[in-house]
């Protein structure tokens, strides 16, 4: 059996199912015998390969560079995998949404709730552009699998992957916050 | 009171009537055209010209055509005239005395007025609303006395059953049926109610009969009570009717001034008092229950039936409700038979019932027409229509719990079952006319939109699907929506309509089905972003 | 009177007479979703969760109000039903902001172990993220609208239950809200007696005490049946 190609992708979110993902422990070496982490926050890879059999996203879409990314993800990925709450939901991320759009959240944080004489930054290439409204991965491309949770606990991170590892239907588990 | 009265008034009233007439429409939307100012001048020309006794400028109901008002009828000619102008007081009053007048007449022959058939608006046009003794000279009140005096409860209900009447509110429950029920359940106390929340965009039946024959509905009403057993009746009207209201309590105040209600109805021991209830702008109150929540003084919004009113209804007592065209069906049915009333119609749909012809149609207003009349005949023949000659598209019926029925399918009949058949229901009356120009996601929109605004909140189905709903057909209508939104429109209209708690939300999702139904490739059109996820 | 018959998935169950289809359900050891019933409050079958199929009936029916009868035959589980709950769910989560994450009634609200019940993984309809207050008035309580549901069992505990009918509902549609006494801020009530019964009958975090952060507010609904029990029983 060929080796595995893994990828996963931190989007609007606070790493913490990244960290949850490492807190997997000695298993992550055992995860390591069958599968090549391609790509991700925590290995060094600068672009989205090609050809990734499984993608873990981290967060919700949230700016440009998200949006970008996600569509990358999904044209190189066979499977797509929400993983935690903000992918699922939009969570936290997706708190600022009743503030109104983007230039509306800019203005609360920057200037009316910001320093005197705030500015709100504008760097197009270097900071991403919000967009107006914070959304969960599968409104802007098709998932395959959720794994909602805040963080997901490692243990049912590892169900989720033994299962798609081996090619069965992961059992349903659905756990919000 | 007792009949050698009633007749003693309806004569003297008959006496007192000056032969040469000027008859005015009073009802709501020749209001509206300018028919108070119209009667002013009128009558400040007879002043005038000193002939303000040989000529009586009257108030009467609803004529119809409510598109052309104001609209005025001169006796005994019977010349009907529209679009009437302050300024045309003159040449009225010179075509009274048969001279020539250059007012544009109605065409009274036209298919408009000679293919309907008047029973409920049978007093329309032909008496005041603010008088009794108009309502009394035409045979008012009658059909009480006799049902007092000669009929049983039962009998009247047996005669209701017979004659085939279906609730005219829109779901068409046999009425007798339903009098039957309320005139068996036990409780120490029952209650007749009025339904006249008439909500629907676009419909105007109830108000029309409210502002030009209020007594034809109480007197309904009260032959109601008596089936069954009530003492108190109320009627439920909303606060946008202002006029209907003023007429009603007028109405009802002459009527108690006449022992016509109150204690001791015609001198026996029936008693029925009614009362009004203004409703607050809750188009949901024309739900029975939730209507029965606001009378309570409770908050307006539906709770799961059975039980139903029939058995449990105002402060938990048999209630009998009934719209006001129901009401409205029952003194011509006593009067003339059941089996005459029975004689009119279709198999299962007797009588006839009123539309609120409006939209892309050159011909606005309110026609009676015999049950099993096609849409066609209606739509084309009645209503003349489209005013610019498009073809026309497509009609809506039932409002926002109906459908729209295709031109393709105008043969269909005005019946409960046939409506049904073809996507749409009968409804309150309510018909819109759509011509080509009319795009059906906009039409589903414009009802979606009025439902998520009516929807109480109670049910999550139509609390959120109405929003949910709106907002897809907003993104398709923006072309913003996938192929699957699509798949969510149809699975959320069948979530609502299966669960939803009460008749607004199971209905909400009509006008969307029946254009996706007919109208399916308009939408697909309109399906502009690409890609397919989220589902 | 004699004990009533009825099939529910298959088995044949007795009841007595007088008992909701809901509490059958139960007594025959079959778990199906509510949210607006709460044990010792009236019911309303507002939510739609406890719908249920009785053959010869057109219409679904909310099993907390509907009466057993003889002969009825009931399917409180099929494909459908379970379609229509999970978009029951779906249409919660999607209104209001329920943040689970950051919610004090995290690990003990009912809508979140719904959302488990019912299967729903991922949420298919637009969140419509609306703006809503938080009211921190009173003294020991506070209110989060964006984690009310609108089931009103605080209003039924308040008028039921606490007889004051402090809470009621304002608005229509999607805009209606829980609002205390003229729709004014709790803490300002002056018919509140401050009792918690609403805290308790809340199903999700939207009623809490004051001072507790994520995940510490207990669920505790059964309380307001124990409180019923207790006085019908003069405990």
């Amino acid at each position: 059996m060929s080796r595995l190609r893994i990828a996963t992708i931190w989007l609007g979110g606070c790493s913490g199912c990244h960290m949850s993902l490492l807190d997997l422990d000695e298993w992550l070496i055992e995860l390591a015998t069958r599968a090549d982490l391609v790509y991700s926050p925590i290995a060094d890879a600068k672009r989205f390969p090609p050809d990734v059999d499984l993608t873990l996203i981290e967060g919700a879409i949230a700016n440009d560079e998200h949006l970008e990314l996600a569509h990358t993800a999904r044209r190189h990925s066979k499977i797509i995998v929400s993983f935690g709450d903000c992918a699922v939901t939009g969570n936290v991320t997706a708190l600022r949404n009743p503030l109104g759009p983007a230039q509306n959240v800019l203005q609360q944080v920057y200037i009316e709730h910001g320093d005197p004489g705030g500015v709100i930054p504008h760097d197009p290439g270097i900071v991403p552009v919000l967009l107006d409204k914070v959304v969960p991965v599968h409104h802007v491309i098709p998932v395959d699998y959720y794994l909602p949770g805040c963080p997901p606990s490692a243990p049912r991170i590892r169900a989720l992957l033994e299962a798609l590892i081996e090619g069965r239907e992961p059992a349903a588990d659905i756990r919000y916050g | 009171m007792d009949l050698h009265e009633l007749e003693a008034i309806a004569e003297r009233e008959l006496a007192q009537r000056p032969r040469l007439r000027i008859l005015y429409c009073s009802a709501t939307g020749c209001q509206a055209s300018g028919a108070l100012e119209v009667k002013r001048r009128l009558e400040g020309l007879l002043a005038e010209t000193g002939r303000q006794v040989e000529i009586d400028v009257g108030a009467v109901g609803c004529l119809g055509l409510c598109g052309r008002g104001p609209i005025v009828r001169i006796e005994p000619s019977g010349a009907t005239f529209e679009h009437v102008k302050p300024d045309d007081a003159g040449e009225i009053v010179a075509a009274l005395d048969g001279h020539a007048c250059h007012v544009a007449r109605c065409d009274q022959d036209h298919p408009f007025f000679t293919r309907q058939l008047l029973i409920v608006r049978r007093h329309c046009g032909l008496i005041n609303p603010d008088r009794i003794e108009d309502y009394i000279a035409v045979g008012g009140y009658r059909s009480l006395y006799h049902v007092i005096h000669e009929m049983t409860p039962a009998e009247v209900i047996q005669a209701i059953t017979r004659s085939g009447l279906r609730g005219r509110g829109g779901a068409g429950y046999p009425t007798g049926l339903k009098w039957a029920t309320v005139a068996k359940s036990p409780g120490e106390r029952k209650f007749v109610i009025c339904n006249a929340d008439e909500g629907d965009p676009g419909a105007f039946m109830d108000r029309s009969i409210l502002e030009s024959d209020p007594h034809l509905v109480l007197e309904g009403m009260a032959i109601a009570a008596y089936a069954v057993g009530a003492e108190q009746g109320f009627i439920y009207v909303r606060g946008e009717y202002p006029l209907a209201i003023e007429r009603l309590q007028k109405a009802i105040a002459q009527a108690r001034r006449h022992g016509l209600l109150g204690a001791q109805i015609f001198e026996s021991g029936f008693n029925f008092r009614v009362d009004i209830r203004v409703g607050a702008g809750a188009f949901v109150c024309g739900e029975e229950t939730a209507l029965i929540a606001s009378i309570e003084g409770r908050r307006g919004q539906p709770r799961p039936r059975p039980p139903y009113p029939a058995e449990s209804g105002l402060w938990g007592m048999p209630t009998l409700i009934n719209n006001v065209e129901t009401f409205a069906n029952v003194t011509a049915i006593i009067e003339n038979g059941p089996e005459w009333y029975s004689s009119i119609g279709t198999e299962k749909s007797k009588g006839t019932k009123i539309f609120a012809l409006t939209g892309k149609i050159r011909n606005t207003g309110l026609i009676e027409v015999p049950m099993g009349i096609t849409l066609r005949e209606i739509v084309e023949e009645m209503g003349g229509g489209t005013p610019d000659g498009t073809p026309v598209k497509a009609v809506q019926t039932g409002g926002p719990s109906g459908g729209c029925i295709p031109a393709s399918l105008f043969h269909t009949p005005v019946d409960y079952e046939s409506l049904a058949a073809v996507g749409s229901i009968m409804g309150s009356g309510g018909m819109v006319v759509m011509d080509e120009h009319t795009n059906m996601v906009d039409v589903a929109r414009f009802y979606m939109e009025f439902c998520k605004d009516e929807s109480c909140g109670k049910c999550i189905p139509c609390r959120v699907g109405t929003v949910q709903l709106l907002n897809m057909l907003t993104k398709l209508r923006n072309r913003q929506a996938h192929a699957s939104d699509l798949v969510k429109i149809e699975e959320l209209c069948e979530l609502m309509r299966e669960t939803s708690l009460c008749g607004l939300g199971q209905s909400a999702p009509n006008p969307v089905l029946s254009t996706l139904h007919y109208f399916r490739h308009e939408y697909e059109e309109l399906i502009g972003a690409e890609g397919d996820h989220g589902s | 009177m004699a004990a009533k018959t009825l099939t529910i998935d298959g088995h044949l169950v007795s009841a007595r007479p007088g008992e909701t289809l809901l509490e059958a359900i139960r007594e025959a050891g079959i778990t199906i979703p509510t949210l607006c019933h709460l044990d010792g409050l009236s019911d309303v079958g507002a939510c739609r969760l406890c719908l249920v199929e009785i053959e010869g009936q057109r219409r679904l029916q909310p099993a907390c109000m509907t009466m057993v009868s003889e002969g009825m035959v009931v399917h409180t589980n099929t494909p459908r039903l379970q379609a229509y709950r999970r978009q029951i769910i779906e249409l919660l989560f999607a209104e209001r902001n329920h943040v689970c994450s950051v919610c004090v009634a995290s690990g003990h609200c009912e809508l979140q172990r719904l959302a488990g019940m019912v299967g729903m993984d991922h949420v298919r309809y637009e969140y419509l993220s609306p703006d809503c207050p938080v009211d921190i008035s009173h003294m020991r309580f506070g209110i989060d609208h964006n984690r009310c549901v609108l089931c009103t069992r605080c209003v039924r505990a308040c008028d039921e239950i606490e007889g004051v009918h402090t809470w009621d509902v304002a608005g229509r549609g999607v805009d209606a809200r829980v609002i205390t006494d003229m729709n004014q801020p709790w803490g300002t009530s002056t018919t509140c007696t401050s009792c918690g019964k609403c805290q308790l009958a809340c199903p999700t975090g939207a009623i809490f005490p004051r001072g507790v952060t994520v995940g510490e507010r207990p669920l505790a609904s059964e309380r307001i049946a124990l409180i019923v029990e207790a006085r019908k029983q003069r405990w």
